[in-house]
């Protein structure tokens, strides 16, 4: 499903250069739920962000259902990612002045579908994760766990093949960390939706299908 | 997709309520004083009472003679025009009268200004003005220099008070005395060529018209049959021009031109050229600068806006927005700004045109907010609204989408 060969990532200012990642080969296969383990600053959700074409790699090649995404326009890449991708952030990145269903919807906007289609898709995705009631809300309404199911219903409402999860859990306690995980959970074992997450935490990265590890950019697991 | 735009656009209006009001007042004002002044140019050139056959009409009111070491310019004498463009084939029918001057009069023991021009009788067949009593002075009265007039009903009112009517009363101007033979409407300053309080016979002007000197205070409007024979008359002007001779040795060189009106109006007098692209360009370039300021102001506010929506930039691209589609969408809400400030800056000027019209500080000149200047008023409005958003909204689509996440 995600493949990177050689995947390597340079920074570089005037006078340093940083090696950000190293040599990463991996192979996702379709369905997997992958996490991602490290230390801080070793490269996690950089590689997180090539792997949604967010960012681009310095050195090799990335293919996602064996499209080559190299030579892709800004145009192409914005259609790619909002066909196959769907994204999940630790700071939940929901737009404070919209409303939760108006933030559900907004991967729809970007394609060919109607208001009344795209607030049936968003309604039925806010369900999935438990905030059917919760539509007419802001987003500073809500707590942290929910801002982070709204953000997840964000994610699959385009029912993307692919979610890419960067510390989904990383700004809530173990309760509400929990049952975002199991929401993640679900998505993968009912629909079969292929997951990659960045965490810190050890317990849930074993409860996924596979543990990457990174140390100073290069993959040590 | 424009409703999600539009909710936007107004959430984050809301949110920064203090740029959200700089913005506002920058558009609007810059826009209620453009407004104010297309409402006063539309006036000034539009108003057609009482020229009425301005179409097929020309007029000739500057002559310049320049020598060597001299030049002289101002309006042609009564002379001039009587001689030369008397004598023009093409026109069916031409007026000479002079410009408006001021004088005192009294009425019991008050001073009152009054302003008064003089006519021939033709004046009043080229202009068609409406007289609210009595009749314009006729051919005869002109040549027995009779001492009549016309008055404005300003006049009428301020001199005689509230009386039915003046027809055949006397109005005293310059120590002499003229009997009225007719009131008609007000002519507010602007029309400075038709303007006067006080009309009277050429005839009976204390300056000698009939002296030979080219130059003076008249003007001379040429009508032709139909406005196809207007080019026909102006190049016959231009001809007879090319045959007048030189008022005396130290000129070498004589302009007049009959022009159109507003190549009149805008007419500096000396010059080969109508004024009217030199007037354009002063306009175009004040109007230019006049929006420059709150267009950069504007544009500052929309960077500073952008950059604090920078995680929402990057959650857009990364759900699917292309560049193009956020350059779309910043432009569209801008626009909505600038219209928002565009509704105000109309309710603005209507308050403005009103409060004027009301200090009456130019003298039945009554301004009026029409559709010329309200779709002036909403061209500006799109102008302002691209000129602010398209470089905001081209540093936004720059923005990697990284690190337009990180900035939150």
């Amino acid at each position: 499903m995600i493949q990177l060969q050689n995947i390597e990532k340079v920074y570089r200012t005037n006078t340093v250069e940083t090696l950000a990642l190293n040599s990463i080969n991996l192979d996702i296969a379709k369905g997997e739920f992958l996490s991602i383990m490290g230390p801080s600053g070793c490269g996690k959700s950089t590689l997180l962000n090539i792997m949604g074409l967010l960012d681009m790699p310095s050195k090799g090649n990335i293919k996602i259902n064996d499209q080559k995404t190299e030579h892709l326009s800004d145009k192409q890449l914005a259609h790619f990612r909002n066909q196959k991708l769907g994204f999940i952030f630790q700071s939940y990145h929901l737009i404070n002045d919209l409303q939760v269903l108006d933030n559900v919807e907004l991967p729809l906007l970007y394609r060919n579908s109607t208001a009344k289609e795209r607030k049936m898709l968003a309604t039925e995705a806010l369900e999935k994760v438990g905030l059917a009631n919760r539509v007419k809300h802001f987003p500073n309404q809500l707590s942290g766990g929910q801002k982070q199911r709204v953000a997840i219903a964000r994610a699959i409402v385009g029912r993307p093949e692919i979610i890419l999860a960067d510390e989904p859990t990383g700004n809530l306690d173990s309760a509400m960390g929990s049952e975002i995980l199991d929401i993640l959970l679900q998505l993968n074992q009912k629909d079969g939706t292929t997951i990659v997450m960045v965490t810190h935490d050890e317990n849930m990265a074993h409860k996924t299908h596979r543990l990457v590890r990174l140390f100073d950019g290069s993959q040590v697991q | 997709m424009l409703k999600n735009y539009f909710k936007i656009a107004i959430a984050v209006l809301r949110r920064r309520k203090f740029f959200t009001f700089i913005s506002l007042f920058g558009i609007s004002f810059t826009l209620t004083i453009l407004l104010v002044l297309t409402a006063f140019i539309d006036k000034v050139v539009g108003d057609n009472y009482p020229d009425k056959k301005r179409d097929r009409s020309l007029y000739i009111n500057r002559l310049e003679e320049s020598g060597k070491d001299n030049m002289s310019s101002g309006g042609p004498s009564y002379y001039f025009l009587n001689h030369y463009a008397g004598s023009m084939k093409t026109p069916v029918k031409m007026t000479i009268f002079s410009g408006s001057k001021g004088t005192n009069t009294y009425i019991n023991n008050k001073k009152i200004a009054v302003d008064y021009k003089y006519t021939d009788a033709n004046y009043w067949d080229v202009l068609e003005y409406d007289f609210l009593e009595g009749k314009p002075f006729n051919q005869q009265q002109v040549t027995n220099a009779e001492r009549v007039a016309v008055i404005s009903e300003d006049m009428k009112n301020e001199y005689f008070g509230d009386v039915p009517s003046v027809v055949g009363k006397y109005i005293e101007a310059d120590n002499v005395k003229y009997k009225v033979t007719g009131v008609v409407k007000n002519i507010p300053v602007t029309s400075y060529m038709t303007y006067s309080q006080i009309y009277l016979p050429y005839t009976v002007s204390k300056t000698d018209y009939k002296n030979k000197g080219y130059l003076g205070d008249y003007s001379a409007i040429l009508l032709a049959a139909t406005t196809a024979d207007v080019p026909k008359m102006q190049a016959e002007y231009e001809h007879i021009m090319q045959r007048v001779p030189m008022e005396n040795k130290g000129f070498n060189v004589l302009y007049s031109h009959a022009e159109g009106y507003i190549a009149s109006y805008v007419n500096t007098g000396n010059e080969k050229q109508s004024g009217v692209t030199l007037v354009l360009t002063i306009l175009g370039t004040f109007v230019l600068l006049f929006m420059l300021l709150p267009t950069l102001n504007l544009v500052n506010v929309n960077i500073t806006r952008i950059m604090e929506r920078s995680s929402e930039i990057g959650v857009r691209k990364a759900f699917g927005a292309s560049s193009k589609t956020l350059v779309y969408q910043f432009i569209v809400e801008n626009i909505i700004l600038t219209l928002l400030g565009g509704l105000i800056g109309l309710i603005l000027s209507v308050i403005a045109i009103e409060v004027l019209n009301s200090a009456n500080l130019i003298p039945n000149l009554v301004l009026s907010v029409n559709f010329t200047v309200l779709a002036i008023g909403l061209l500006i409005c799109l102008i302002f609204g691209l000129l602010s958003g398209v470089y905001p909204a081209w540093r936004m689509s720059k923005l990697n989408v990284v690190t337009a996440l990180k900035a939150q």
